[in-house]
């Protein structure tokens, strides 16, 4: 027997609507799997990452804050994706813009700084995430330098400067010597949506994000030209379109919503600035790009999905001592999952025997 | 023993895990296939390799338990972009995002634990050499078996017919096909050998470079070697220089720390990745002329029987 790819005359498009819930199926029953190889028994564990974090209020604002950066960025990787231009680097965008963004509200700290702090605040961290994702972006198309490796080197180079400016110079001094900034002013705080909870306004930037990127796409001839140079390149340079201008213009709108998301995040939930502020949110957001189709609205629902994983797996390791790492496989293999599927829309898989075929040769 | 000595020592050490992870990339790059994700196999064969040598207390188990890993690591990989025909770049990152979460499931229960790291070759006489002879004779076999390898890989691709069949489907997999080569065939098998250095390159670190496991041990050392390639423009002479090169950024920015030059540690530390991205920019500006990688690389091929 041997797997044989036959191309389809046109792309599927029931496939295309149906194969992410094949692909989640599909890691649903592997996890069940590495739940029980684990000794653990599968159902329950599947009902407290899945369902449990639904059924309370506490836990769905939550989903809704770990969403927020998941959906920001995933967005702008998106039209990175369709343009065939490769940031696989938006970690690294995160963090610069969370360190531009505080810089601004470390600086103020304690001044009669007034309600300018928080704007100019997520304009520095845009600002600064748009630079940063320029660099590798540059490197491309001045000196044909892979994308795909200048931006994921940059991630450790932006882990390391924030490492060093909380241990050094920003470090608060009341802090007891943890590697912290002081808690930011009210002014410099993203501030939240319900009193006493945790959903926050960054939740209703990424709406705006998502219906902005969907008109973007849908509605303007800038769009197009994006969906063109990935698909058809030959068709784009005969078309006129500037495929390097798009390269750039790509890299830089990401690098924005990623450094947008990393401000957020920590003038938001976090509320200072510290290491390991995010959990790969930057990486993370490459699987919910994939898994909502690159298309907005799908990445909007993919990353739900994905925020909802991230505190199941909080809740599996209280309640079911289940590793944290469990998350991670979890996202890797529905990464693989949706790739596979996705190779649905444009072949048929077909078994075939292999003798049938000696024979033919044979004649 | 002399700094310098010192310093020598321990650049062959650091350079190892980059040399042999960047040998089995090369091989896969000349079959046209991009895998980029050497940084999930490396990180797998780390945590295997260290578990084989615990539980077994004999380093080459360990090496032979991350050489599995790894190339069990790839066999997903190449169903994925050789059976189904998808992305490369795509399946590749997904690799390395599923190796990390595994590696960490691995190896979680052996944290904290130690064993004694490989030995190190000791000739009566020769080894005793002073300056150069524990340079050239007192190292551990994963520094001589990552140069034999390197060899052996230049001699197959350039003066052996298979080699050439290989370069061959890198180079233009429809006209191998036509030719009547098994493109895919001798694709996966390029693949396999890429996954199964990379994942001896992982093991190595527990195994030899510190005798201990932490997750996320490889810190990029998977990407790195991925540049080394591009680096070397796809030939083994220059992959032995800059991993070498390579090795000797990570070692002096160590010796610059521990010296206490007045910079902060974090900035000594960010060298090799700021190295990567300039030594890129910097070779590929030099190449206008035509680009030395496999004309296929990282496309897909799906044959039409």
């Amino acid at each position: 027997m041997q797997l044989v790819l036959e191309k389809r005359a046109e792309r599927s498009r029931t496939i295309a609507l149906v194969s992410p819930l094949i692909a989640i199926g599909l890691t649903l029953v592997t996890m069940s799997v590495l739940f029980a190889v684990l000794g653990k028994n599968p159902i329950t564990a599947l009902g407290v990452y899945f369902i449990a974090p639904l059924t309370d209020g506490y836990s769905l604002q939550e989903i809704a804050v770990k969403a927020t950066p998941l959906v920001m960025i995933a967005i702008g990787l998106s039209l990175c994706y369709l343009a065939n231009a490769w940031n696989i680097g938006a970690e690294g965008q995160f963090l610069i813009g969370a360190v531009a963004g505080s810089w601004i509200a470390v600086k103020t700290q304690g001044t009669e700084a007034g309600h300018w702090v928080l704007p100019a605040m997520l304009v520095a961290g845009a600002a600064a995430g748009a630079l940063y994702a320029l660099i590798p972006a540059l490197c491309r198309v001045k000196f044909g330098a892979s994308e795909i490796l200048t931006s994921l080197m940059l991630v450790y180079v932006a882990d390391l400067l924030l490492d060093y400016l909380v241990r050094g110079p920003w470090r608060d001094p009341a802090g007891f010597n943890f590697p912290t900034t002081a808690e930011f002013d009210p002014v410099a705080t993203v501030p939240v949506l319900i009193e006493g909870g945790r959903l926050h306004l960054g939740s209703i930037i990424a709406l705006v994000v998502v219906a902005a990127a969907f008109v973007l796409l849908d509605r303007t001839i800038k769009g197009f030209e994006i969906r063109v140079v990935g698909v058809a390149p030959r068709a784009a340079r005969f078309g006129g379109f500037n495929a390097n201008q798009l390269i750039l213009l790509t890299f830089a709108v990401s690098g924005a919503l990623a450094g947008l998301a990393g401000i957020i995040e920590v003038a938001g939930p976090i509320g200072h600035l510290q290491p390991g502020i995010s959990p790969g949110y930057g990486f993370t957001a490459i699987i919910v790009a994939f898994l909502g189709r690159l298309n907005p609205v799908g990445i909007l629902i993919a990353g739900l999905f994905l925020a909802l994983t991230f505190i199941g797996g909080e809740q599996a390791q209280i309640t079911m001592k289940i590793p944290l790492d469990v998350t991670k496989v979890f996202q890797g293999i529905l990464l693989f999952y949706v790739l596979a599927c996705d190779s649905l829309i444009l072949y048929r898989f077909k078994l075939v025997s292999a003798a049938p075929q000696v024979q033919r040769a044979a004649r | 023993m002399l700094l310098v000595e010192a310093i020598i020592l321990s650049v062959l050490a650091a350079s190892t895990p980059l040399l042999l992870a960047a040998t089995g990339e090369l091989v896969t790059e000349r079959a046209g296939v991009l895998n980029l994700g050497v940084e999930g196999m490396m990180i797998v064969g780390a945590a295997c390799g260290f578990a084989g040598a615990w539980m077994s207390g004999s380093i080459i188990i360990g090496a032979l338990c991350g050489i599995v890993a790894g190339m069990l690591m790839s066999v997903i990989f190449a169903f994925m972009t050789l059976g189904l025909a998808v992305n490369q770049v795509a399946t590749g990152l997904a690799l390395t995002i599923l190796g990390i979460g595994l590696s960490g499931l691995i190896g979680a229960r052996f944290v904290g634990e130690r064993i004694t790291t490989a030995p190190k070759l000791a000739i009566r006489g020769l080894t005793d050499i002073p300056l150069v002879g524990r340079i050239l004779f007192g190292e551990d076999a994963f520094v001589y078996l990552s140069l034999a390898l390197i060899v052996a890989v230049w001699w197959f691709l350039y003066r052996t017919r298979a080699g050439l069949v290989l370069r061959a489907c890198g180079d233009n997999h429809v006209s191998a096909h036509a030719l009547g080569y098994p493109v895919l065939r001798i694709r996966l098998l390029a693949v396999l050998f890429g996954g199964g250095c990379a994942g001896l390159a992982g093991a190595y670190l527990p195994l030899a470079y510190t005798p201990f496991f932490i997750p996320g041990m490889t810190a990029g050392r998977g990407w790195i070697a991925l540049a080394l390639v591009v680096f070397a423009s796809w030939r083994p002479g220059r992959l032995v220089i800059g991993a070498y090169l390579f090795g000797a950024v990570t070692i002096l920015q160590l010796h610059a720390q521990g010296a206490g030059v007045g910079i902060p540690s974090q900035f000594m530390s960010a060298l090799p990745y700021l190295a990567t991205v300039i030594v890129l920019v910097l070779l590929s500006r030099a190449r206008t002329g035509g680009s030395t990688a496999p004309a296929a690389l990282g496309t897909v091929f799906v044959p039409d029987r």
